[in-house]
């Protein structure tokens, strides 16, 4: 079990507000939709802080402009991976930034096992750290 | 160089014969212009009131305060002459170079709104002043300022002078390498988008040991913010040596991103007296996987340059402290405005500086902090005298070096913040944090959760700058640690008059 706030990753926008409600979260894309970025949502069983690659539940909707029709994408990915970690992505593609410029997670696991920290002793007083994933003892697709 | 000698007298003899005119008044090349004696420097090709500019000049815009009786086109031709070729007294040998080009042009002068007869503030120009790009060396801010702010700050005909905003042209721009990461990418090698980042300065700044350091950015960080910070004078002192503060510190940024599973940082101050020793200091701390590096401004400009070019090689962000800078950037009518120094610290490679925070304890008229903001963040800045932006700026696609708003702030200025101060800051709450009364932890939290439920209103549409407060009492009912926070610093606010405001007349034409 996690032991900081809320016992749970806090990757994102939001980790430390309670879950996103239907209503938060459609206010959320149309703010984005309103700076003209574009929606995607992905999702993984994990969370390690540097896996960068999610899985994509589909491409990034460049030409959905509707927030209703980017929640029921939000909802089919939480219906086929209701213990996935699922997250909402917004891209610009405006010069200076043609990047991430929204992610917020809306879909945990009931259990969030978290990371463990391997320390290995090396010459002196030095360590070399890696953050392990408890998730990953298990094998892809059976891990929540 | 000096000032020519008699040049007072002579000046306010000239000035009283004629009035002034807005022609040049430069001296034919040949030999009268280059008899041995002095001239007025406006007569010798420095005040030349036509100049076309030519998009690779560099242009630099100074407020003057002339020597009483001093003509403010001499004064600025003056400028112009000490701060590229002239000397004190006319020399035969510039007969041997294309001498016209390399002297700098003084082409507009124009009073400061407010000063002068009839206020209380004695006469101050701005001057402005084109420069051939041939002047300069390339991706050498010690070149360049030599010259822009080498002898001339000294110069008697001046009482006081200021270096107020500067244009880089594109082509110079180009010899440099920008901010080794850049606000893009720090987000992405962070994980961290739509929100400023967190960060703390570890305190006291003196005394810890170690160990005791270490717990500090543990909690800190396990706490929810993204980034601890040593300060400017943390080094190698004799209550902690810089190799035990790193291995200290990499464990605890490593526990905390474990606890969190979020990627973690800690600024290791790697400051010392040769740049050699900082360079083995930050191989020692990406050895040990730091994300990132921390240097002062005092360290001076060539050593900030190596440093940024040792982190773009090494995958390092790059956070710079101003340690120092108020010392001449702070009083209005002379030194520099901070906003030549961002333009600087951006071309010399750095990915962080701190540039204000407008509501906290240190120096700064909104305006002006956003013009500094502007400087750091834009692809492309248009002129802007309300932000003090004189000059039109195309940053040519130079990276963006992320802000550092610093010095007594709260979780409870959330909304003032982040109107204020948008999204791409790091906001350093270091007592606002470890100073909470239930604990570091809970500073943390407090601030964390303040941060994200502004984001979240603001993004819905709420009016964040009249509904802030009543926004965080809210999320206080259900975040203990926020509670706490509010009521502690609910009353601390840091309301003095700025020193440096913008001087400008909203009707004069903006835009040359």
């Amino acid at each position: 079990m996690m032991t900081n706030q809320g016992n749970r990753v806090t990757q994102g926008q939001f980790s430390f507000l309670p879950d996103l409600t239907d209503a938060q979260i459609t206010a959320q894309i149309k703010y984005a939709l309103g700076r003209g970025w574009a929606l995607s949502v992905e999702y993984t069983d994990d969370p390690h802080p540097r896996n960068t690659y999610w899985e994509m539940f589909g491409n990034p909707m460049f030409d959905l402009k509707d927030p209703a029709g980017i929640l029921m994408e939000v909802n089919n990915c939480r219906k086929t991976y209701p213990n996935h970690y699922i997250r909402v992505i917004a891209f610009s593609a405006v010069r200076g930034v043609e990047s991430v410029t929204m992610s917020y997670i809306v879909n945990r696991p009931k259990k969030e096992p978290g990371f463990g920290l391997v320390r290995q002793e090396i010459g002196g007083r030095m360590i070399r750290y890696s953050i392990h994933s408890y998730a990953t003892d298990k094998p892809e697709g059976e891990r929540y | 160089m000096g000032i020519a000698p008699g040049l007072l007298v002579g000046t306010v003899r000239f000035f009283q014969l004629l009035e002034i005119t807005m022609a040049s008044e430069t001296m034919k090349e040949g030999k009268e212009r280059y008899k041995s004696g002095v001239i007025p420097y406006k007569k010798m090709g420095y005040w030349e009131p036509d100049y076309k500019i030519k998009e690779t000049d560099v242009l630099a815009m100074f407020r003057m305060t002339p020597q009483a009786g001093v003509d403010p086109e001499e004064c600025a031709a003056a400028v112009a002459g000490e701060s590229s070729t002239a000397t004190w007294t006319v020399v035969w040998t510039d007969r041997l170079t294309a001498c016209e080009m390399y002297r700098a042009k003084a082409y507009r002068v124009d009073l400061v709104p407010n000063t002068g007869p009839g206020t209380k503030t004695e006469a101050q120009y701005f001057a402005y002043i084109a420069y051939d790009i041939d002047l300069f060396e390339g991706n050498s801010i010690a070149n360049l300022t030599a010259s822009i702010i080498g002898n001339v700050f000294g110069m008697k005909a001046v009482k006081a002078l200021r270096l107020e905003d500067m244009r880089i042209p594109v082509a110079y721009l180009k010899t440099f390498q920008g901010p080794a990461t850049g606000v893009v990418v720090e987000r992405e090698r962070m994980d961290k988008f739509g929100r400023p980042l967190l960060g703390a300065t570890t305190k006291p700044k003196l005394g810890l040991s170690g160990r005791n350091y270490g717990r500090v950015v543990y909690e800190a960080l396990k706490g929810g913010l993204d980034f601890m910070k040593d300060d400017e004078n943390i080094n190698s002192q004799s209550f902690m040596h810089w190799r035990d503060r790193f291995l200290y510190c990499m464990d605890a940024v490593n526990k905390a991103s474990a606890a969190t599973g979020e990627v973690k940082g800690h600024y290791m101050n790697v400051t010392a007296g040769t740049v050699e020793e900082m360079i083995e200091r930050a191989e020692f701390a990406k050895s040990l996987g730091s994300i990132i590096i921390m240097i002062d401004l005092v360290i001076g400009y060539s050593a900030i340059q190596s440093m940024a070019i040792w982190a773009r090689k090494n995958d390092m962000i790059l956070h710079l402290h101003r340690a120092g800078n108020s010392t001449y950037s702070r009083q209005k009518n002379h030194g520099m405005s901070f906003r030549v120094i961002c333009k600087w610290m951006r071309m010399a490679g750095v990915d962080h500086i701190h540039a204000g925070t407008v509501v906290g304890k240190l120096e700064g008229d909104p305006l002006m902090i956003r013009g500094y903001y502007d400087t750091l963040l834009d692809t492309h800045t248009p002129v802007q005298l309300e932000k003090g932006i004189f000059f039109e700026q195309d940053w040519a696609s130079l990276n963006k070096c992320m802000p550092v708003a610093s010095g007594g702030i709260h979780a409870g200025q959330m909304h003032q913040l982040l109107t204020y101060l948008g999204d791409d800051v790091v906001l350093q709450f270091g007592g606002g944090t470890i100073g909470h009364p239930d604990g570091i932890q809970a500073g943390a939290i407090a601030n964390r959760t303040a941060l994200e439920v502004m984001i979240m209103a603001r993004n819905e549409g709420r009016d964040i700058w009249n509904e802030g407060p009543q926004i965080l009492a809210d999320a206080a009912k259900w975040c203990g640690p926020l509670k706490a926070g509010l009521e502690t610093w609910k009353d601390v606010s840091f309301n003095y008059e700025s020193t440096d405001s913008p001087d400008f007349v909203p009707t004069t034409t903006a835009s040359v």
